[in-house]
């Protein structure tokens, strides 16, 4: 299967934070071939290991299975459905959407008033999420209720395509895409044990990440995620967080971690080695996995590697192929030396391993 | 100042603080800070370790062939080694570094002051044109390093340096010091004193002094040593915001009088059984104290207290003004005797702890 195909498929997957058993599954299709062993907690995160043939402490690299989406709390008299946002939604952005709701994926769209409808002045407003509601054409609360129940997911109906000069569109590329490259993470060479870790609800703060961790007890911690992306017109340069074809981004410091030094220079050496661009992720808000893994027992050193993506937590982000390439070969490099990068965590801790 | 033969303890706090607010260590750039401590405290300590953190664990001298009977307590005491201060994200075209806060910074605070970057790196912060001070954001603000070209910039720094504040300590009047960087480097210097002086007649106890890494981004280092270690209790010894200056908020808690205990504030309860014996203790043998309760803020305690199935956790404050400014101020009578208090504790053979 190639990297498009293997990306496009996992966006298409449903998995809203709490809710990610399909993408679990999907996944677990892809990387059984490849690991000696695997494991699912009672949270629904997913262990897969390589030890075999491998000796020395744990790796653990990471990537969150879960997607924003929506949660159908209340079924209204005449069928229409009443829901709050799981993970960091914009309102704004959800009048007139298409989407799909629950196990059985029912279409529906998101319910506003039309343009005809409105006033000049509504029209300059954000409906807040309370005055929105799903549509899926039920006459009532009965013929709703035999579709969905209260607690069903719902997420954008998109379908990822492929479009312009080798970019990607899809509805949760943050972060099937992360997951794409754990899938390929784990067929990679290492000299150390590895174990893979496909979180849940991050999207609601780092939950699954912390317990994975605490169970993993790993030495050192990669995580792999979709980051934002600001290239767009108006943006100066110091605001924008990264740029679309510039590279897989490293972390610095977001609002959550600040990642080990020797970990960012050993994965700036291995994209330099690997021939492929990299950037700096230039903002220092939000939070990933790494933020609760680091704290994790007696702490463990992190990094984070991401993949640019536009428009996250929307209808469709957009990514570039070239991008996931070159993250996918600066993870390799990282592998494939990661024994120095321990030798060097050790020695600036005055430690001999 | 006094003199160094009246005070020989103070003038060893003043000497420390010197010494330790003149590296920079900005939060998850500590290393400075740690390599410094780690030579103060080489004569005095039984063992010196780094956790995967960052985090410099220390063990005091023991008493030979005495500790570990049964009376003797896993005693956790800790300070943060790091500060707050600014990050570069970008370089521009004509060589001026833009930045992002470490820490709680404000950008007002920061117009025109000078930082040092963890390399050595002196640079300026200036602003973008702006209407009103309120309009003064991070984005609006660079640090000028005197470069006149962005190559000349980049072989300078790096995205993802860090900088702090870089003044000087100032000594005001007879006990006063001013500064950037005594949070909590003030706490650094009164374990480490409080280290030297226990050698000489060490405790009965394990104690641990902890130098933490991350306390400004949100208390990350000390929850991890706190693991490491599993004390039967722990003390923070932070700075803490003081209410005696003009029209200042309320706040029960003033240079000069004492060390502070904490009841309270918005990261943890103190144990009440450490407070008490904090109290008790000051009580006891004179020690000037002051009970504080502070309506914001938090410290290491914080994430201490609910490390594995929890820590008792208690905080010994040194009373600050004008916190996260350059000009940090403190009074080393408070800072006396915040040792004594911990030296008073420290040499107590049996500790017990009252009800929570």
């Amino acid at each position: 299967m190639t990297d498009r195909e293997l990306i496009m498929q996992l966006s298409d997957a449903m998995g809203v934070s709490g809710e990610e058993g399909p993408v679990r599954d999907l996944i677990w299709s892809y990387v059984r071939a490849s690991v000696d062993e695997a494991f699912t907690d009672t949270m629904g995160n997913l262990y897969v290991s390589r030890r075999e043939g491998r000796k020395g402490p744990v790796l653990m690299v990471s990537a969150h299975m879960d997607e924003v989406g929506l949660m159908i709390h209340h079924i209204e008299s005449d069928g229409l459905l009443r829901f709050s946002a799981v993970g960091g939604l914009d309102p704004r952005i959800l009048p007139g959407r298409a989407v799909v709701v629950g196990p059985k994926q029912i279409p529906g769209v998101i319910g506003a008033p039309p343009i005809h409808l409105s006033s000049p002045g509504e029209r300059k407003k954000a409906l807040p999420m309370d005055d929105l509601y799903i549509d899926i054409g039920a006459d009532d609360r009965a013929e709703a209720e035999k579709l969905v129940k209260p607690g069903d997911r719902a997420v954008f109906a998109t379908k990822s395509e492929p479009f312009g000069d080798g970019l990607l569109k899809g509805k949760a590329l943050d972060n099937r895409v992360g997951c794409a490259l754990l899938v390929r993470t784990m067929a990679m060479d290492c000299p150390f044990p590895v174990t893979g870790v496909f979180t849940v609800q991050e999207e609601i703060g780092l939950r699954g990440a912390r317990v994975a961790a605490y169970r993993v007890e790993p030495a050192m911690a990669l995580i792999l995620e979709g980051t934002t992306c600001a290239d767009t017109p108006g943006t100066e340069d110091h605001e924008q967080s990264t740029r679309l074809g510039d590279g897989p981004a490293i972390t610095f410091m977001d609002g959550s971690v600040i990642p080990n030094r020797v970990m960012v220079e050993a994965l700036i050496e291995a994209a330099e080695r690997a021939g492929v661009p990299w950037q700096w992720k230039r903002t220092t808000f939000g939070g990933t996995d790494g933020g609760a893994v680091h704290k994790v027992r007696e702490g463990v050193p992190t990094a984070v590697l991401s993949v640019p993506c536009r428009y996250i937590h929307g209808p469709a982000a957009v990514m570039s192929l070239s991008d996931f390439d070159a993250a996918r070969r600066t993870v390799a490099e990282f592998l494939a030396h990661v024994d120095g990068v321990w030798a060097r965590i050790m020695e600036e801790r005055g430690m001999h391993p | 100042m006094t003199t160094a033969t009246e005070h020989p303890r103070r003038e060893a706090l003043v000497q420390l603080i010197r010494e330790l607010t003149a590296v920079p260590g900005p939060s998850g750039h500590e290393q400075s800070v740690r390599a410094r401590l780690q030579e103060l405290v080489a004569p005095y300590a039984d063992e010196v370790r780094v956790d995967p953190l960052g985090n410099l664990i220390v063990t005091g001298r023991s008493r030979k062939g005495e500790g570990g009977g049964p009376q003797s307590r896993r005693i956790m005491l800790a300070a943060h080694m790091d500060e707050i201060g600014v990050i570069a994200i970008h370089i521009d075209d004509d060589g001026f570094v833009r930045i992002r806060p470490i820490g709680g910074v404000s950008p007002t605070m920061l117009l025109a002051q000078r930082v040092r970057f963890t390399n050595g790196t002196v640079g300026v912060v200036g602003s973008e044109p702006v209407e009103k001070p309120g309009d003064l954001t991070f984005e609006k603000l660079f640090v000028d390093i005197g470069a006149a070209s962005k190559e000349e910039a980049q072989a300078r720094i790096r995205i993802g340096d860090a900088a702090s504040l870089c003044h000087r300590v100032e000594e005001a009047g007879s006990h006063r010091l001013i500064g950037k960087g005594l949070d909590d480097r003030s706490g650094c210097a009164v374990l480490v004193q409080t280290l030297r002086e226990l050698a000489d007649n060490p405790s009965p106890h394990a104690v641990y002094f902890v130098f933490t890494v991350q306390e400004e981004v949100g208390l990350r280092g000390a929850g991890p040593a706190a693991y490491g270690i599993e004390p039967d209790f722990a003390l923070a010894v932070d700075v803490t915001a003081t209410g005696d200056y003009p029209k200042a908020k309320t706040l029960d808690v003033g240079l000069g009088k004492g060390v502070a205990i904490k009841v309270q504030d918005r990261s943890v309860i103190a144990h009440r059984g450490v407070r008490e014996l904090l109290v008790e203790t000051a009580e006891a043998a004179g020690i000037p104290y002051q009970l504080e309760i502070l309506p914001f803020g938090g410290t290491d305690a914080g994430a201490i207290h609910l490390t594995r199935a929890g820590v008792p956790s208690g905080v010994v404050s040194l009373p600050t003004r004008y916190l996260h400014t350059p000009g940090e101020m403190v009074d080393v009578r408070d800072l006396d005797a915040a040792v004594s208090l911990l030296l008073e504790v420290l040499r107590q053979d049996v500790i017990e702890l009252g009800e929570p």
